[in-house]
Formats: C-alpha cells, structure tokens, sequence
C-alpha cells in the first residue's frame, strides 16, 4: 500500500519535471547518423549500383513491401530491373539493410515523407537509388565475389588464384 | 524388415537399402551431396558419416560413410555423435573454402542443397584464409548456364550426363583439386535431358538459364501442380508463377510416370504461355470494333448455338474437360475430333487394343522394371523422351540385375555395380524408320519401312506362338533377326513392348499387340505402350467422336453450319487446300485458342482461352492415366480462362470442375474415375487449403502497389483445395496437390524425400492419377492376321514419312526461344542410293510434288534411311503440312 | 424557490456537468502527458483546450456502426442508459447551499441506488454486443459492481450514523465543525476506492481492461455511441469527486473568500485530479486479486469500520 502512495508521489512529481518530448515542426529533431528512416539504394565506388537483384531484402521485410525483378546487363552484372517500396507499408525496421549482402539497401537519418496520397509513398527505383555510397564507402560486391561480370576478370579478385588451366596435370 | 538402432532407439526398415536411405525414410535429417535416389551410393562427398558400432558393448564405435553401408539387422549407429558431427562439419568446411560465396547472384540461392548442408552441418564461419581456386565458364547453350566456381566436385552432373542420360558431350576433365565438369569445348549441350543438370547439381554450377532470363527465387513463386502439355507421357512438373508469368518449370516426382526427370522440351517449352502471340481479348470479327466485352460475346454466341446447325472440333492438347464441354454445348453427335482421319483410325486402333482390357497399359515404371523390351516402329526419343530415358533405365538395371545376383552386392552401390556389369546391357530391340541414340543400347536395330517393321513384328509373334502362321518368305535380312528376338523376348520374365502411330502405320500396332498378346499367352507379365502425338491424344480418342474429315463430309451437306473449333489449329492437321476447303465450307467459326496461328485468323468469333498454367483440367496419357493439373495463377487480364469455363458460359452451365466431372462419368463412361483423381474443391486440412506460395513469399504489400497501392483481394479458387496465398496449412498435402517441395531445413527440391515413403518410393498416401485403361481379370483376345505386302521401292515415288524433333515439332513449345534457337531447318531426307541415283548431295534443292503443289526442301543424306523413303520433319512452323504415309513424287530442282 | 428558478438551476448544473465531463478530455490527457514528461494535445486552441471539440466532432461524424449481430435495441440503449443514470444521481448532490435539484430526504440511498443501475448498461451493452470479449467484459463488469456495491454502501453508513439523516444538506452541515474525513478517515478511504471501482477507472478498469479484452463492453461500439459512454465515465469520476468533497470534504464549506460553488468545485477538481494521477502511476491488478481484494479485505474493514463507530457514538452518547 505504501509503495503505491510513493508510486503515484512519484508520478506526480513527475509534473514539474523537464519534458522529454520536443515542439516538432517548430524545432527539428537531431538524428543520429544510424537513426532508421528512410531507405536509400546506394552505389559502389565506381558509381554503379550496387544492388544485385538478390531478393534477400524482399523475403527479410516482415510486411513484404519490397517487390523487385533482376536482371542482368551483357556482362551478366545483376542489377534491378524495378525495385519498388511500398512505404505506406514499411515499418523502418531495417531488416532488409541486414539482410542486404552488398550494403547496397541502406536505412538514412530521415522520416519525414509524409504525403496526402497513400499512392505517391510507393517508391521506384528512381526515387530511391541515391549517388553516394552511404554508411559504408569503399565496397564493392563485384571484387570480391567470384563472379565475372565485368567488374573484373576471373580469377583476379581478392583472395583468387587465378583460373585453373585444365589441361594440365601438374599439382 | 531388419531394426536398427539408432542413437539408442529402435527402428525397423526397408532391407536391402544403405543406412543413408533408411535414416532419410526415417525423418533423419542427415546431409550429402553425391548420393540420388535415381543413381545410388558413390561414397564421393563423404558428407554422410554417421558412427556405427560394433555391438552393445562397443564404445568408440567407427566412422562410415553411411550411403555406402548396408542396412543390417541390430546394427547400431549414431547420427548425432560428437566425432560424426565433427566429421560432416568438416567436410563442409573444406568444400567451402573454394566456394565463391557469391549466392546473392547465385539462382541456386534459396534452394540450394549445399546451402542447406551448410546450415545444417552447422559450418558458418571460413577459417581458411588463403586464396580460392576459380575457373573459367563455358557456354552450354540456351538452356543451361555454367558457373564453375561454385562447383564442390560431387561428381553428380557427369553421373547423370552419362551414367542416366546416356549423354557422351559433358565430362570431367583435369585433375586433383582443379577437376573440372563441362564440354571439351564450348558448345551447346547435345543431351535433350541436360535440363535435369540444373536440378541434380547440388549447388549453382549448372543452373536453369531460362530462368535466369526473369529470375525469381523459389521462395517468389507462386506454384502448383502441373501436368507437361508437350507429349502424351503426361509427365508431372510444378510451374512456378512470378509478375503474371511463369517463370519456370520443375520435375514433380511420380514414382510411376516421370519420376525424378524431365526432357528439355518439358522444362524449357513453357514460353508459350508468356508469350506475346496469346489470345487475349475476346473478338467478334466483322463488326465496327472487334473487341467485344464478355457479355456481349456470350450474348452473341448464345444466339449462335441456338439454332441447332452446330458442331464442335475437339482437340488433343484441349483438356479432357474442355473436350466433354464442347461436346455438351454441341451435342455428342455433332462433336468431332480435331485429327484427320489417319490419326484418327489409329488412334481408335490404340483404344480398341487398351480398352480390349487384353494388356496391361504399361505406365513408364513398368517399363523401368521391365527385363527385355522391343521398340516396334516408334522414334520415342523424339516424340516420348521421358520413355526412351526409361528404356535406358530399364536396360541398364536389368544388366545390374544379372551383376548383382552374380556375386552379393547391394544394387545402390552404383559405382561397384557399373564397374562390374561393363558393357553388359539389358534386352533392347530398337526397329524404327530412320536411326535413334537408342540404337547403341539395342542388342538389335533395325531400321526399315513400316510395312517392314510390320511384317517383323508378326513374323515375331509367329515365333513366340506357334497357332499363328510364319512369315511366308524369308525375304531380307530383318526377318532373319525375328528368331533372336522372339528368343529374348521369351526368355524375360517382364517383357514390354512399344510402338506408336508416329510411323503412320495401322500394322504395326496390330503387329506390337500380337506379340505383346502371344508373350502374355506364355504367361509372361507383358505390358504394352502406344506413344501418341499430343498430351491429350487419349482422351480424345476416348471419347470415340468421328474424325475431322467426316465433319467436312456434314459441312457439304448443310450449309451456314456454326463450327466451334476448341484449341485446335485447323492447318496442323491437314494440308492446306484440305483446310481451306473446310474452312470455305463453314458458316461461322467460332475459334477458342492459347496463341495466334492460323486458324484463329479464320475465325469469326476468337475466344482466348487459358494454357495448362492458368487453368484447371486434366489430360489422359499415353496409358490411360488421367492426370490433374491446376491453375498456377489467374491472369490479371479475366478474359484468359478454361477453354471449359467458355463453354459452359455459353450454355449457361456450372463452373465447378467437380461437378462438371460428375457429369463426364455420367456422360462418358470410359472417364469413370475422374472425380477421383484429386481430392475435390472443397477439400481442407484442419480448415486451411493448401497455399501455392511458399511461407517466405515476398513482396506481397508492393508487386502491385505501382498500379494501386491498396491490395488487391485474393483471387478465390472453386475449383481446387489450393489458395493464392502464402496462408494455409504448411505440412504435407495429399500427393495429388503438393505445390511444391519444401521442408524445414531443405529448401532444395531435394526435400522431395519427405514427401516419399522412402527415398525414390512413391509419394506418401500414394501418386496422383486415375488409370481407365486397366487389364481385364481374364484377358481373352484374338491375334491380328492380316499382315502387310512387304515394302518394295517404287520408281520416281517415295513413301513420306514424318519424322518428329524432339526439340522443334512441338506447336507450343516453339515459342520457348532456346527450342527455336535449336530446332532443326525444313530438311527432305533420302537414303544414300535414292540420293545418288538422283545425282543429289546433301543441300541440294529437292522438289516434293504432292497434288499439284510442289514443295522445295533442302536434301539431307540419311545414312541409315531405307531406299523408297522420303522422311521431312514434322510440326515445324517452317514446314508445310504434308500427308504422311502416302507416295510423293521427288524431283531435283 | 418558485418553479422557474428551479428550471434554471437543472439546466445550469446539467450544463455545467456535461461541460465539465468533455473538458474531461483535455483535462485527462493534458495531465497524463505531464505525468509521463510529455506535452500532450497543444495545438488546437489556446493550451490544446479545442481538442474537445475536435473529439467531439469526431465522435460525431464517426460512422454509427451497429453491428449486424448485435441485439440491435438493446444495442441502442445501453450507452443512454449510462449517462442517464449517472445523471440521476447528481439530482441530490448540493453544489452550494441551495443550488441542488432535489434535496431529498434519502439522498444518500438515491446515490447509492442509481448508481449502481449504471452496471445494466455494461451489462446490456456487453450482452448485446455478442461479441465474446464484450460479453467477458459485462460479466467482469457485474460482479465488480456486486463486490464493491456492497462495501460502498456501507462505508457511507458511518457518516449516516453520526449526522443521523440522509439528507445530503445535512452532511454537509453536520460538517461544520469538523469534517468527516478526520472522523471517518476509513470509511473516507473505503468509499474512495470503491468509487474507482464503481466508475472503472484504472486501476480497477477490469471490465474494459484493453491489453486483455480489447475494449471489453464497448468494443463493438463507435460513434456517439461509444462517446455515451466516454461521458458516462467522465460523469462517474465527476460524480465520485463530487460525492467524495459532500460526504468527507465538508461540500461547499470553506473560508470566505471564495463562494460556496466555488470551494465545491476547487476540491471536486482536486479529487478528480487524483483519479488521473490513480490511472497514471498504478497497474490493473488481476481479475481476481480485484474481487478477493474487495470480498475479503474491504467487506470485513468496513464492518468493521461500522462497529467501531457504532460502539463509539453509543459510548458517547451515554
């Protein structure tokens, strides 16, 4: 009984006590640079985009509001040929950033996208590949896995030997 | 039924398996890579040590590699042993430390059985920290795409190529750790079976290129079960759906059609359904604006029937319903076949003769399980691939046989079996018009004419029952064989026999029946098989409806007669003045079809109706078994529906196949049993229907959401236990509506396993399909006596003979861009005499002068061709219709 | 008083009531947010204060949904029954010597009987709902109100028994020289807590209990509909309040410097301010931790309570 006569005590100095909230529009938010907002798609460094078209973010997203189709160019580099993001559906939860093996989907510092029209929050590629490489510089997906798609020939990538000769027999 | 323990608990299982395959029937989930239940134990990958132990007593036990180790009785052993675990995490390991890791632009990625072993091995982590082997890629052709990094060396591709396929282009080269699986050089994948690389390779070295053309994870698409609609195996496949397309096909496992392959045709040939050439608008010709609303059309079409002067062309690639409903809509008098006449006659010949209830229909495990088999008259690798890759199973597993009793080896162990049996081969006798791959496994072959093929066949008979009378005259050489054969064949305890209508040759189904019907006499357990030409061949000929050309012979009679074609391009089937002719003497044409051809350019009224992927029916196979396959996804555009929904719109009908089935066993007895074919409608499990999509399925907030964000409803299914969705019940379904193969840990379409009784057994709760055509208890038949003149060359007239592409003679199939890419040009061929006599050489320009019309083709020279046959391909766009089986003067331009 | 002024008076307090239970909504909101270091509603009109009326209108234009299964009359009827009886009992309550609508004689036994009507609209409306988490919350909602009907009642008995009327003007006259709340601090305490209990207000709010029943009895209900009931229970805690300053906090007595409403009114405030800071700072206890609490620790308090103060005016009346 006493503990809830100090509870509401508590509670109710709570009343002169500083407020936590802030007088958003008037006074912007200070978001720090992991804050979950708005998802982005990024490029490598040599300025192509570095989504594969891998469909990991699509099948992470716990609403599904990610839909994209791969394709590939001549020299078989997978990008997307749409990639689409329902926001009226997302939750910001970043799942498809970890899920992202390119680094190529990133969440940024920004929520404000709000529109009158559920339609205009769906997002193509257009609005959402960005000309940065956001969070993380220096990547790029081509180097180092083991394909050659015109990022860099067989063989000559980080940790590669070069391609086998397979007519020989020496060890 | 031995026990075996195993980590301290008793089980009992099937003897004569290896302790891989038992553990697997038990629900063990224990990994490996280079074992297939269709190609045994090898021992390669040694990713499925399992520690056995020596007795009660024994402590330390050993380590084995369990698919090499035979099912004892009290065998003890331990999956979850801390050395085995240790041991298969290992493995893994160092298969991984060559691995590109490269899955995000890997299509094996998400259903990959080495992912799967990864994770279940419990190896997350590359310690190795030098460099990795790479390789160089080939081009294999439109079909397979080649990724060799990713290659663990479990030898599976080059065992199946080979070993299963027969296929000689695809080998293992270099050696140690730089082996390496592909072509001596680049170049296109001669096997028509190299699709099945994509599935049988464990990981992403051999992977679908169709597919990667609008690649879609498994996890994506909407799938469910099919049947191929490109030959008259009926072969069960899974078509998966993404973006209102589909996007590729799998083997969906029947232990007794297809079982764990296709035929590139089956999985490639799907691209007719994406097609730009589909129907899709309804269309009433003549009028101010063609495209007309679905009310309009079923007003207008209404008023058509009504008046009575109707009748209805049937098809053999329409579904059994569609068919029937035509039928009801025209009345069972006016309903016609859509095959000229001498598909028709012999194709009443192959019902008669199955329906006679005399033999036994042989599904294709018959004939896998078969000891001797005579191919009579039919070039099944080309019009029934998944048939001769059965025969070369059959062949090669009675050769096993005979190893295996020789000394005591289990017959999984594949690579000791093979080692021993050598070059050992089963009975095969291969008699056909012109040469087939087959030939190298035949202890005979022969090539002949028809008639010839004909007179061997009774002469073979004659031998096996001495109540028939012999050959009159030894005349050539084949006769000669008889004897060998007729001695093979009555030595088999199973023999099967094979032919087809392919060679245009009423003989030689009547010739294939009396020796099947003389072995079944001597007490043999025969079977017998006819190869038809188009999915639903048998079902329409069950129907027993008369030929197209009597309905010309109606058409003269009556004039202004309303004929509604159903899926069926009129100028396919007959030479082109024939069909004009018939299309002169129409009234209205009312036309229902997939894609644009021909005919559909005649009709008056044009009805768009849904291929095997957006609808529901079933098709009847070459032995009689009616198989169901249902609707993958509903088209966007709702003017795409059954052929059968348009024609009971017409007549105001219902649109429940069950009930629609209900009235085809009331109307047509023969179909009895097609209600049972799958469980109906309104079947559930605890409540739920069975989802076509995966739990994982994505994007489902925002594949639609560019066109309008609000989610669209669920598209309901009356007319199957299956819903659109990802929601419903998650565990196994019956066999009959399994959408696709999925397990928790096993992603692969290797989780096929827990979907069997036993690995490679049937499917749990038994296979899907209705067999009609089954053997009478006590068979009574007669023998056919009125054997053919022998076949004699004519001067300046060749007999025409059709001969079938496997990849190419396909109507639908040709819109798939690779089956064009590799279809063969318009050829004539003559043997190397004719061809001399002629003063031809290959390329020359030959002239074919068939009624007045003269057709020019290049020459082709076949070595193996009989003097007096002229053999052009058939079914190809290029091609011109030609009447087969009949003389045709050839001239040299 | 002649007929006219009394008219006057019934629409006055009827007006002051329902103003005061909408500006509820501010008041509760505003002072929920303090308590948990927030702003809460600021922007419509000085301090947020039209946030009432954009809640009322919005209630308004809601669709007034009534389900297809629900017992369609009684459906209607239930949240009118609420505010009506709510209503009722503030017939006896005296403002200011004076302004009160009926000054009668069983003033006390009024409150007490309409009150306790109030449970058939949970009841009715839970009942004609047919919806099972409405259903469960009626149910909840009727043996609350027995449990703690009976202990409320009695713990009044107490100041009944020393001022030895009904009258509410007599109660609140008795109070002159010392207010109840120093003679009766049990019976204070004891009616305060069945009062949360009576209006279902946290931490007593079992019957609607959201994070276990939705909403409870109004789950099915939108609107207006669903506001009837918004401004029954506003009412209550008013009406609780206002019982709670008559009974134990001496009414309108108070120094002179304000008037007599007006001390009514500051310490009517001040009661329902605690209701808020109640719903702010405790948990809901469980179902039948409420009902045991309320059977087998306020039952035997409050009689006891009655003994003592029984055995204490006999011995000082001897």
């Amino acid at each position: 009984m006493l503990s809830h006569i100090r509870t509401m005590w508590l509670v109710f100095l709570h009343l002169f006590r500083k407020k936590a909230t802030i007088e958003y529009p008037e006074e912007k938010v200070k978001l720090h640079p992991r804050y979950k907002g708005r998802i982005v798609l990024t490029r490598d460094p040599d300025g192509g985009e570095r989504c594969v078209g891998c469909y990991l973010c699509a099948v992470a997203c716990p609403v599904d509001c990610i839909a994209l189709q791969a394709t590939e160019d001549e020299q078989g580099r997978r990008y997307p040929e749409f990639f689409r993001i329902n926001f009226s559906r997302c939750i910001f939860c970043g799942y498809c950033e970890e899920a992202c093996p390119t680094y190529a989907i990133q969440l940024i510092p920004d929520f404000e996208m709000a529109e009158y029209r559920r339609q205009d929050l769906v997002f193509e590629k257009e609005d959402l590949l960005i000309n940065s490489q956001g969070k993380y510089p220096g990547y790029n997906y081509y180097k180092v896995a083991g394909m050659d798609a015109g990022v860099k020939a067989k063989g000559t990538g980080k940790n590669e030997d070069p391609p086998v000769d397979i007519h020989s027999l020496l060890p | 039924m031995p026990t075996i323990r195993i980590d301290d608990k008793d089980y009992e299982v099937r003897d004569g398996k290896n302790l891989l395959e038992s553990c697997l029937a038990l629900g063990f989930d224990l990994p490996y890579f280079c074992w297939h239940p269709a190609m045994g134990s090898v021992g390669a990958c040694r990713q499925c040590a399992v520690k056995v132990f020596k007795d009660e007593q024994d402590t330390r036990g050993r380590l084995v590699m369990s698919c090499m180790e035979p099912v004892k009785e009290g065998l003890r052993l331990s999956i979850v042993d801390p050395a085995a675990k240790a041991f298969r995490e290992q493995v893994i390991e160092w298969l991984m430390t060559n691995h590109p890791h490269d899955c995000p632009v890997c299509d094996e990625g998400g259903s990959c059985h080495l992912q799967d072993m990864t994770v279940m091995t419990g190896h997350d982590y590359r310690r190795y920290q030098y460099r990795k082997r790479t390789y160089q890629n080939q081009y294999l052709g439109p079909f397979i795409h080649h990724e060799m990094n990713r290659c663990i060396q479990c030898y599976r591709c080059v065992r199946f190529y080979r070993d299963i396929a027969g296929g000689e282009d695809l080998n293992v080269y270099a050696a140690h750790d730089h082996i390496y699986f592909g072509r001596e050089k680049e170049g296109v994948l001669q096997s028509p079976f190299s699709g099945n690389l994509a599935e049988i390779c464990p990981t992403g070295v051999f992977t679908d290129k169709t597919l990667k053309a609008h690649y879609t994870r498994k996890w994506d698409l909407t799938n469910a079960g099919s049947v191929c609609p490109h030959c008259s195996l009926g072969c069960n496949i899974f078509a998966g759906e993404r973006y209102g397309e589909i996007r590729c096909i799998t083997n969906r496992f029947n232990s007794e059609v297809n079982g764990y392959f296709l035929c590139d045709k089956g999985r490639f040939g799907y691209e007719f359904v994406n097609s730009e050439n589909r129907i899709r608008q309804p269309l009433i010709r003549g009028r101010l604006v063609d495209a007309v609303s679905e009310d309009q059309l079923l007003e207008y079409l209404r008023h058509l029937t009504g008046n009575g002067n109707i009748i209805g062309i049937g098809s053999p690639r329409a579904s059994v319903e569609t068919n029937f409903s035509l039928m009801q809509l025209v009345g069972i008098d006016n309903f016609y076949q859509g095959v000229n006449e001498d598909t028709a006659f012999l194709q009443k010949r192959v019902t008669d003769i199955l329906e006679s209830g005399t033999l036994r229909s042989n599904s294709l495990r018959d004939i896998e399980s078969s000891d001797a088999i005579l191919v009579l008259g039919e070039d099944i690798w080309n019009t029934a691939p998944i048939m001769a890759l059965t025969v070369r199973q059959s062949v090669m597993k009675t050769a096993f046989s005979q190893t295996v009793q020789q000394i005591s080896l289990p017959s999984w162990n594949d690579i000791a079996v093979r080692e021993l049996t050598q070059e050992a081969r089963g009975y095969l006798a291969n008699a056909g018009t012109s040469g087939s791959p087959l030939d190298k496994l035949a202890t005979h072959h022969v090539q002949a004419a028809p008639d010839d093929i004909a007179r061997m066949g009774y002469a073979i008979a004659a031998h096996l029952d001495p109540s028939l009378p012999p050959l009159s005259k030894q005349e050539n050489e084949l006769t000669a064989r008889t004897g060998e054969i007729a001695l093979a064949l009555s030595l088999a305890r199973k023999p099967a026999i094979i032919s087809g209508i392919s060679a245009c040759n009423e003989a030689i189904l009547k010739a294939a029946y009396n020796i099947a019907w003389a072995l079944k006499r001597m007490g043999k357990e025969v079977g017998i098989s006819y190869v038809l030409p188009e999915c639903n061949s048998m079902g329409l000929a069950l129907t027993k409806a008369p030929s197209f050309e009597k309905a010309l012979g109606r058409l003269e009679r009556n004039t202004g007669t309303t004929v509604i074609v159903a899926e069926q391009d009129i100028y396919r089937c007959l030479p082109e003045e024939q069909a004009e002719m018939f299309f002169s003497k129409c009234g209205k044409i009312v036309v229902l079809d997939v894609l644009h051809n021909r005919t559909t350019e005649r009709a008056h009224v044009l009805i768009p109706s849904a291929s095997f992927a957006e609808g529901d029916g079933s098709f009847v196979n070459n032995e009689g078994r009616i198989q169901r396959f249902y609707k993958v996804y509903a088209p966007e555009n709702n003017n795409v529906i059954e052929g059968w929904k348009w024609l009971e719109r017409i007549g105001g009908g219902n649109e429940r196949i069950d009930q629609l089935h209900t009235m085809i066993e009331k109307g047509l007895s023969q179909f009895a049993g097609i209600s049972t074919e799958a469980p109906a409608a309104g079947f559930r499990i605890h409540g739920e229907a069975v989802p076509r999509e995966p739990h994982r399925y994505s994007g489902r907030t925002a594949m639609w959401a560019h066109l309008q964000v609000s989610e669209p409803k669920p598209h309901q299914d009356n007319n199957a236990p299956l819903s659109f969705t990802m929601e419903g019940y998650k565990g196994i379904p019956p066999a009959a509506i399994i959408p696709f193969y999925w397990a928790p840990g096993w992603n692969s379409v290797q989780a096929l396993n827990k979907y069997q009784e036993i690995p490679g057994g049937k499917l749990t709760g038994g296979n899907p399909g209705v067999r009609v055509l089954n053997e009478s208890a006590e068979p009574r038949g007669d023998f056919f006596t009125d054997m053919p003149e022998a076949f004699s060359a004519r001067r300046g007239r060749w007999l025409l003979l059709p001969a079938y592409h496997l990849l190419g003679s396909g109507e639908m199939s040709m819109e798939s861009r690779g089956i064009a890419e590799l279809s063969p040009e318009p050829y004539l061929a003559l043997s190397m005499q004719d061809a001399v006599a002629m003063n031809a050489t290959t390329g020359s320009t030959m002239v074919v002068q068939i009624m007045g019309k003269a057709y020019s083709l290049p020459l082709k020279i076949a070595e193996t061709l009989t003097d007096g046959l002229a053999v052009v391909p058939a079914g190809l766009p290029a091609m011109p219709v030609l009447p087969f089986g009949s003389w045709v003067e050839i001239v040299k331009k | 008083m002649t007929s006219a002024q009394h008219i006057w008076i019934v629409l006055g307090i009827l007006f002051v009531l329902l103003n005061i239970a909408a500006g509820l909504i501010w008041v509760e909101r505003r002072l929920l947010a303090l308590f948990q270091d927030r702003l809460g509603p600021n922007r419509a009109g000085p301090l947020g204060i039209l946030i009432v009326l954009a809640d009322t209108l919005k209630l308004f234009f809601k669709e007034d949904w009534i389900p297809p299964f629900a017992d369609r009359w009684v459906f209607i009827l239930s949240p009118a029954i609420v505010v009506g009886a709510v209503l009722m009992s503030f017939v006896i309550i005296p403002f200011a010597p004076g302004i009160v609508v009926a000054d009668l004689n069983i003033g006390l036994l009024f409150f007490l009987a309409m009150s306790s009507l109030a449970v058939y609209s949970i009841v009715l409306g839970g009942w004609a709902s047919n919806n099972k988490y409405a259903l469960l919350g009626a149910l909840r909602g009727a043996s609350q109100m027995i449990a703690y009907e009976v202990f409320m009642g009695l713990s009044l008995m107490g100041v009944v028994m020393m001022t030895g009327s009904m009258r509410m003007a007599d109660i609140v006259n008795a109070q002159k020289e010392a207010w109840f709340i120093l003679t009766q601090p049990l019976g204070a305490i004891i009616f305060f807590i069945a009062g949360i209990a009576e209006t279902h207000r946290l931490p007593f709010d079992i019957p609607e209990a959201e994070s276990e029943l939705i909403a409870g009895y109004h789950a099915e209900y939108s609107g207006m509909k669903f506001g009837m009931f918004f401004i029954g229970e506003y009412l209550g805690i008013t009406l609780i309040s206002a019982m709670m300053v008559t009974v134990f906090f001496g009414g309108w007595l108070g120094p002179a410097f304000l008037p007599a409403w007006g001390w009514f009114f500051v310490k009517t405030f001040l009661f329902i301010g605690l209701f808020i800071l109640l719903r702010a700072s405790l948990p809901r206890p469980r179902y039948d931790q409420l009902i045991g609490y309320g059977w087998k620790l306020m039952l035997p308090l409050v009689l006891a309570n009655l003994l003592i103060t029984g055995a204490v005016l006999l011995l000082l009346k001897n």
